[in-house]
């Protein structure tokens, strides 16, 4: 891989990343990052959706008439979310359960949207599979990262195992009810965007 | 930008949609076997739960028919009906039906001790979906055993804790008939249930519409089996 290529893979981990510097995908964010397990699925979904979109409009960008892109892209889009979704359904019944209503609203995350309009239709297909993947990944480290938190403190397990040890509670511990809220997703997101923007002095704005 | 003709458009959205028609349909039907699996395991899984037997995704199937050791369908007057497979009776369709043609499912658990518990599936509105689930009851067809609700979509933290074990707990014990004859079903009560009152339980703060709805649904369900009930107690 080159190293534009490999560039355009890892940015979006970081200085371009979709959910806490392009603040895009919010919502599913808050949604499914309770506990680990789905949130895992989400990033994956979402990883497999924007790279396949992206290559998919890629490859047709140059015969999609203009007037009509915005609906072939919801298309595509919507496509492979009725996939990823009928897949998940037929051998994670579980997750797909408590994902429920989020991978059909896949299709209306901004990241895939965004990439789509600016990446895809101006780029050849293997540099824009490559982004795709890439801002996949970067939402999923986001929601890893948020639900592994959540999940630790709010449940005192990860990925349904006990972390925490009975000890704990049995001197006076008790798990956190406020991170099982929406609310304490939007505050670690916060949180989040707060510490890389400290450390990353570029990210902030000029005064 | 290139220019696009009218036609060039029609016919790139036509072909585009005929395509991916073909293919979303494809995908539905080879996955379509592996779908129904999941939805007859977790079928089964709720039925064993209602009995209080533990399943994964990948023994239910085992447990089930170890457990489960019979099904029969009733009509309204009690009477069991044959030709039909409980397990597959869709209980919506059901209710939609006048309530003498309704087929109603009842599944038989043999227990490790030896004894019985008759479950009956369950069904009704909930306050933004539906929701479900089964009861099963003791010999006597009026204690009952255990229950298992689930939903669709209700209020997390109050409409759907409905399926959680504080919520489901209480109902074991509590009787349906009053006197032992008159129907009462189980109240799920605003404000808590009066201690040692042998037809009620709590309702869920914050929960009220789901809490009625599941009360109402109980009193739907279960009265339909009221005839059955009282000419096979044990």
């Amino acid at each position: 891989m080159s190293g534009k290529n490999f560039k355009m893979l890892s940015n979006p981990f970081n200085l371009q990343n979709p959910v806490t510097v392009q603040i895009l995908g919010i919502c599913s964010a808050l949604a499914v990052t309770v506990k680990l397990k789905p949130a895992i699925v989400m990033g994956l979904s979402v990883i497999v959706v924007t790279a396949f979109s992206n290559l998919v409009i890629s490859w047709m960008r140059n015969s999609i008439p203009p007037r009509i892109r915005i609906i072939v892209q919801l298309v595509v889009v919507a496509t492979m979310v009725i996939l990823v979704d009928q897949v998940l359904r037929a051998f994670v019944y579980d997750v797909s359960k408590q994902l429920s209503v989020y991978v059909g609203l896949i299709i209306t995350n901004c990241i895939i949207m965004g990439r789509l309009e600016a990446f895809a239709m101006g780029n050849k297909p293997w540099p824009s599979f490559i982004d795709g993947i890439g801002n996949g990944i970067g939402y999923a480290v986001i929601l890893i990262v948020v639900a592994t938190v959540r999940e630790l403190f709010g449940s005192g397990t990860l990925l349904g195992f006990k972390i925490v040890p009975q000890a704990f509670f049995d001197a006076g511990y008790v798990n956190n009810g406020m991170m099982i809220m929406p609310t304490m997703a939007l505050i670690l997101v916060g949180v989040i965007i707060w510490i890389q923007r400290s450390y990353f002095k570029q990210l902030n704005e000029k005064e | 930008m290139r220019n696009f003709s009218n036609t060039y458009i029609y016919t790139f959205s036509i072909v585009m949609v005929v395509i991916v028609a073909l293919l979303l349909s494809l995908a539905a039907m080879q996955l379509k076997p592996f779908q129904d699996k999941n939805i007859e395991v977790e079928k089964k899984q709720n039925i064993l739960a209602s009995v209080h037997i533990n399943s994964t995704p990948v023994d239910a199937v085992d447990l089930y028919s170890k457990y489960i050791t019979e099904s029969f369908v009733l009509n309204n007057k009690g009477e069991k009906l044959e030709g039909t497979d409980a397990f597959t009776i869709d209980l919506k369709s059901e209710l939609s039906k006048p309530a003498s043609q309704r087929l109603l499912p009842v599944f038989v658990g043999t227990l490790d001790n030896g004894s019985k518990a008759y479950v009956v599936p369950l069904r009704g509105k909930g306050l933004w979906g539906p929701i479900w689930g089964y009861i099963s009851l003791q010999p006597d067809m009026n204690t009952i055993y255990g229950t298992i609700f689930d939903h669709q979509g209700e209020t997390p933290g109050l409409g759907a804790e409905i399926t959680m074990d504080w919520f489901e707990k209480p109902f074991e014990g509590k009787t349906i008939f009053k006197d032992s004859t008159e129907f009462v079903s189980v109240k799920v009560l605003k404000g808590g249930a009066p201690d040692g009152d042998p037809h009620a339980v709590d309702g869920i703060s914050g929960g009220t519409i789901t809490s009625k709805a599941l009360e109402a649904m109980l009193d739907t369900c279960l009265v339909q089996y009221k005839t059955y009930f009282l000419n096979n107690r044990q």
